[in-house]
């Protein structure tokens, strides 16, 4: 029997745009949208007991935060509230450079002494700067609330980061979030941004952890 | 000279042909934003909010620890103190070293090194299991941490 050739018949795509609904909706429902964010660390590597401790460090270079179970704060042995903790770090960090007899204020180290460390900060601010060798020292209770470290942390955060951006203002007249934000396009602004960071450099150390007292568990 | 007849004359159906292409577009985008969630969560936790937060840039390099109180229906069995949580099991801060190592095993060799341990750590909890997880990671020389927080946004500056 002789057949005529047919024609192949189309494909019905009507219902194609039931199926990406379909796979649509799934997606929709799957997806959740939260980017990360957090307050980056780097916690102090483990003691080796075969080298020698460290040296001390001089007390007035340190400002103690101490945070009981209570969720008391204890900052340079005056009680305070979380929220008034950013200025006082401020005041701390910046220091006192012109009367370094002040014992409340941290010492300082002139850069030129070591010129090829510090030689960006020679480059963009000069020879004679000075800097603070301070130190954050956080200690916390083990049954002080994560609520309050991480506000601690954040307060502390924010100190150095405000004393940067004045720094990098009064220097650049650009804040230093502005030349972090450029240091993907700009060569010139990541030096700049490398030299307010070592200028002001973050140290908050996260102290090994004590009974400070009243704790729970 | 009459131009348009009098009359009702409806308006003509709106095309639907370009719909699939519309959905398809969408559909691209959700599939290629899309994240599955890897672990189910059996505890439960509350990030604390602050202001000086920074973005994780690369989610594959992210190692991630919760603590807080066992979900609703885990309860009656685990209790309500806060606990660890890795991967998709219970873990206690002992677990840690053996964990970190798994997951250094598991990344590319190159960038063993940027890898970020985070902490996502209900508000309630108190620091003293936060702290032994910090000991532990410190032993198992994992330095780089982050403690999971949401970003509030500053209103006065807006």
């Amino acid at each position: 029997m002789a057949r005529k050739k047919r024609e192949l018949q189309e494909i019905n795509a009507g219902s194609m745009a039931d199926i990406a609904f379909l796979l649509l909706i799934f997606f929709l429902v799957t997806t959740t949208m939260d980017v990360d964010t957090g307050l980056m660390r780097v916690l102090p590597p483990p003691i080796d007991p075969t080298t020698p401790p460290p040296p001390p460090v001089n007390k007035r270079n340190v400002f103690v935060v101490l945070a009981n179970a209570a969720d008391n704060l204890l900052v340079e042995d005056e009680y305070m509230q979380v929220e008034d903790l950013k200025e006082a770090a401020k005041e701390f960090i910046v220091g006192y450079p012109g009367n370094l007899g002040d014992e409340r204020f941290p010492e300082f180290k002139v850069v030129g002494d070591e010129p090829e460390k510090h030689a960006v900060i020679i480059k963009y601010f000069g020879a004679n700067q000075k800097i603070s060798k301070q130190i954050v020292s956080l200690q916390n209770d083990r049954g002080t609330s994560y609520e309050l470290y991480v506000a601690i942390q954040d307060q502390l955060a924010q100190a150095y980061s405000e004393v940067r951006n004045e720094v990098a203002m009064n220097r650049f007249g650009e804040s230093y979030d502005d030349l972090k934000a450029n240091s993907k396009k700009s060569k010139e602004d990541k030096e700049k941004a490398k030299a307010v960071r070592m200028l002001i450099p973050q140290r908050i150390s996260e102290a090994e952890p004590k009974e400070i007292g009243g704790a729970i568990n | 000279m009459q131009i348009r007849k009098k009359g009702k004359k409806g308006l003509p159906p709106v095309s639907t042909a370009s719909l699939p292409d519309i959905v398809f577009m969408l559909l691209f985008f959700f599939m290629v934003t899309t994240v599955m969630r890897e672990t189910e969560l059996k505890v439960e936790h509350i990030i604390p909010k602050a202001k000086e937060v920074a973005k994780l840039e690369r989610k594959s390099l992210v190692a991630y620890m919760h603590i807080g109180p066992p979900i609703k229906t885990l309860k009656k069995v685990m209790g309500t103190e806060p606990r660890l949580q890795l991967e998709d099991a219970f873990a206690s801060p002992k677990d840690i070293i053996g964990w970190v190592e798994e997951v250094r095993a598991n990344t590319d060799e190159a960038e063993v090194p940027l890898l970020t341990w985070s902490m996502k750590v209900d508000t309630k909890t108190k620091m003293g299991i936060v702290v032994d997880c910090k000991q532990e990671l410190r032993k198992a020389n994992a330095l780089k941490i982050n403690y999971s927080s949401t970003k509030i946004i500053d209103k006065s500056k807006l």
